[in-house]
């Protein structure tokens, strides 16, 4: 995977997916809501690029909107070297095969009314001239290589458990031998004992198949075993993005650190000597975000320039992009970013 | 426990049994703990090990039919809370014992302001007049973290964020002075920064109040955080009870130790491949007569699927059910 220089599969470029909001008696449109709010990011070939942050932060309205599952407000989407931003819907057709999703709920995106074997086969009709006998073979390909017995092709959603739906779920987004899937939070919707199970298939099949995975999750430490890079929404924006041990290790902007400390470790020992940056307040509402930076209302480092300048999003160390003023060069920027290392390190010890 | 105080609440050989088409469900079987004045018991499990019934079963909130409390007993302020009347059990519930459900967005009645619905335990377990459960009610919210207490009084549920609805629930639940307090999965449905807020909050009040705390969750990140001591379920059985640095520290049960192992961390080595625990949660029709880990232990020997294992006791206030001793590495004598 690393001898050549890794290219991108998938390129965002200032991804913006506004939503309008209408009021009044007539019906007026008063305003939007800015669920992303221009995003750029690559997905490397072969990568599981991990994309987390809070509810109502925007990640799985930018995962479809990648998908083009919306028709979005404006940027730039490029999957496999072709331009899809404002590829109408019909041209988009023929794409489809090579991108895929995996979504959270298990129980809402099958239909109970439909067998496995029609669900899984459901994109081989759409998409393919396979014979019938082809087909059947190959959802039976299907259901082994996401560990369901074929004998159970004739069942209907609601005899398997969650984790089994999962894997349903997942043997259609594979059908059509896509290079790309959006996991939409896969996991979220099942027990910890299962969530393993889930997680080491995504990773089984990436390998076999060589899939590139855009990973969606609220569970930042199943993000640290899955993904390659991470990315940090907030408030419809990306404030960090970065390769997994850095990010990890030493978080840059401050919402990237405070969410990471707000994880419970499960080790009653390090929970005891660990200070917990709690974050005031709440996430401000998208429809109405703040002046500058959208996490000045609540960034424990926040500066005069933060209520002002929206700070860029920009390379600041190679390969890890961050969006915050304290990697400026001013004095006031250098003392702030000092008093924010003093407590990385705190945390370390 | 070896020191000496009373517990506050004393549950032994609880079962629950829900009826269905299907058969019986043995939802939980023979579950005894006790909890001390002051302190914090967490409860862990997965979805249907029978953590959530336990708990509604001893105060008496399952629907029955399809419930049906089988056996045991309750001891809270020198009653047993199963064989009491209707009427004094609830005049327990919502007032000696509070209650903090998982969902916030559910649990709060909609068409009333939060106001009325903090005021109802207020007027009706403390006899309290409308002036006085109003002023109470500001305390209230204030203690739980909210500002401009008195003008949110006036506020609807929707008004409220996710966050700020766990609070006001939380502050319904501490409105009479309850002895134990009962929390439900208070902080799944919330972001992780929102849990922090609360895991905190909750810190606070606990060394405020000191108030004994049931905590259930399937969050073993949590339990680390704010737990005493830890019982784990499956199954609908206490598979394994220990203070919480025991647990953690030294697990006995089979299922504790893979469970303890599935979950990734944000500290600590990265393991290459995540460990699995093969198979499904058993199903619980019929009543037990194995260990329900069985089909999916690396340990089990045949005795595990001829005999359900009772609490062995390992010392330090630390047992497990288990017939495999971990420690010495062979299956127990007796």
């Amino acid at each position: 995977m690393f001898d050549e220089a890794p290219k991108p599969l998938v390129s965002v470029r200032d991804l913006k997916m506004h939503f309008p909001i209408y009021a009044g008696l007539f019906r007026r449109r008063v305003g939007e809501v800015k669920a992303v709010d221009g995003v750029s990011f690559d997905v490397m070939e072969g990568e599981t690029l991990g994309l987390v942050g809070e509810s109502g932060c925007g990640k799985s309205t930018c995962g479809r909107a990648v998908l083009r599952l919306y028709d979005i407000t404006s940027g730039e989407i490029s999957i496999d070297g072709r331009e899809i931003g404002a590829m109408p819907q019909g041209q988009l057709r023929p794409m489809r095969p090579t991108m895929q999703m995996v979504f959270q709920d298990p129980q809402a995106s099958l239909n109970p009314r439909m067998t496995v074997e029609a669900i899984i086969k459901e994109p081989l009709d759409e998409h393919t001239d396979l014979s019938e006998a082809d087909k059947r073979t190959k959802v039976a390909e299907l259901m082994d290589a996401v560990g369901l017995n074929r004998k159970f092709a004739k069942r209907y959603p609601h005899a398997f458990s969650g984790g089994q739906r999962q894997r349903i779920g997942i043997a259609r987004a594979l059908a059509l031998n896509p290079k790309f899937i959006v996991c939409d939070e896969p996991i979220a919707a099942l027990d910890v004992s299962i969530q393993a199970q889930v997680v080491n298939l995504l990773e089984d099949l990436q390998e076999q198949f060589g899939l590139t995975y855009l990973f969606i999750s609220h569970d930042l430490s199943m993000v640290r075993h899955i993904a390659t890079r991470v990315a940090v929404m907030y408030l419809g924006k990306v404030v960090e993005l970065a390769p997994r041990e850095g990010l990890y290790a030493e978080p840059l902007h401050p919402y990237t650190k405070a969410l990471l400390s707000a994880v419970p470790e499960p080790d009653p020992s390090l929970a005891a000597t660990t200070e917990r940056i709690i974050l005031q307040g709440e996430v401000p509402s998208p429809s109405n975000p703040p002046d500058g930076c959208n996490f000045c209302t609540r960034c424990p480092s926040v500066m005069d320039i933060c209520r002002r300048v929206e700070p860029d999003y920009r390379e600041v160390q190679p390969g890890r992009f961050t969006a915050c003023h304290l990697y400026n060069d001013t004095a006031e920027a250098t003392a702030g970013l000092e008093a924010h290392k003093s407590t990385n390190k705190e945390k370390i010890k | 426990m070896p020191d000496g105080a009373l517990p506050v609440l004393d549950v032994r050989d609880l079962k629950t049994v829900f009826k269905t088409r299907a058969g019986e469900v043995h939802a939980v079987n023979d579950v005894s703990f006790s909890l001390k004045p002051g302190e914090l018991l967490g409860v862990v499990g997965e979805s249907g090990s029978g953590k959530s019934v336990t708990m509604m079963s001893l105060l008496g909130l399952l629907p029955s039919p399809p419930a049906d409390v089988r056996g045991g007993t309750v001891g809270f302020g020198g009653k047993d809370l199963l064989r009491i009347d209707a009427e004094t059990l609830r005049s327990v519930r919502g007032g000696k014992i509070g209650f903090i459900f998982q969902d916030p967005m559910t649990s709060l009645n909609p068409v009333f302001t939060v106001g009325v619905q903090i005021m109802e335990p207020l007027r009706k377990h403390m006899g309290m007049n409308k002036r006085q459960a109003t002023a109470r009610a500001q305390e209230l919210l204030e203690l739980v973290g909210i500002p401009d207490a008195k003008r949110r009084l006036l506020d609807y549920p929707h008004q409220f964020s996710g966050g700020m609805r766990q609070r006001v629930m939380i502050a319904i639940a501490l409105a009479c002075d309850p002895q134990v307090l009962i929390a439900d999965e208070p902080t799944t449905a919330l972001d992780v920064t929102i849990q922090a807020q609360i895991l905190e909050l909750m810190k606070e009040l606990r060394s405020k109040l000191g108030m004994a705390v049931i905590w259930i969750t399937h969050d073993l990140g949590v339990i680390a955080g704010i737990a005493d001591r830890v019982m784990v379920m499956y199954g609908g059985q206490v598979v394994e009870h220990a203070p919480v640095h025991e647990l953690f520290g030294n697990p006995q049960h089979p299922y504790t130790r893979a469970l303890l192992k599935t979950i990734p961390t944000i500290h600590g080595e990265r393991a290459a491949r995540l460990t699995i625990i093969e198979g499904q949660p058993p199903l619980m029709v019929g009543p037990p007569t194995a260990c329900p880990f069985r089909d999916r232990c690396d340990v089990a020997f045949a005795r595990c699927a001829q005999e359900v294992p009772p609490r062995y006791d390992v010392g330090h206030g630390h047992d497990a059910a288990c017939f495999f001793d971990a420690n010495t590495g062979a299956p127990r004598d007796v």
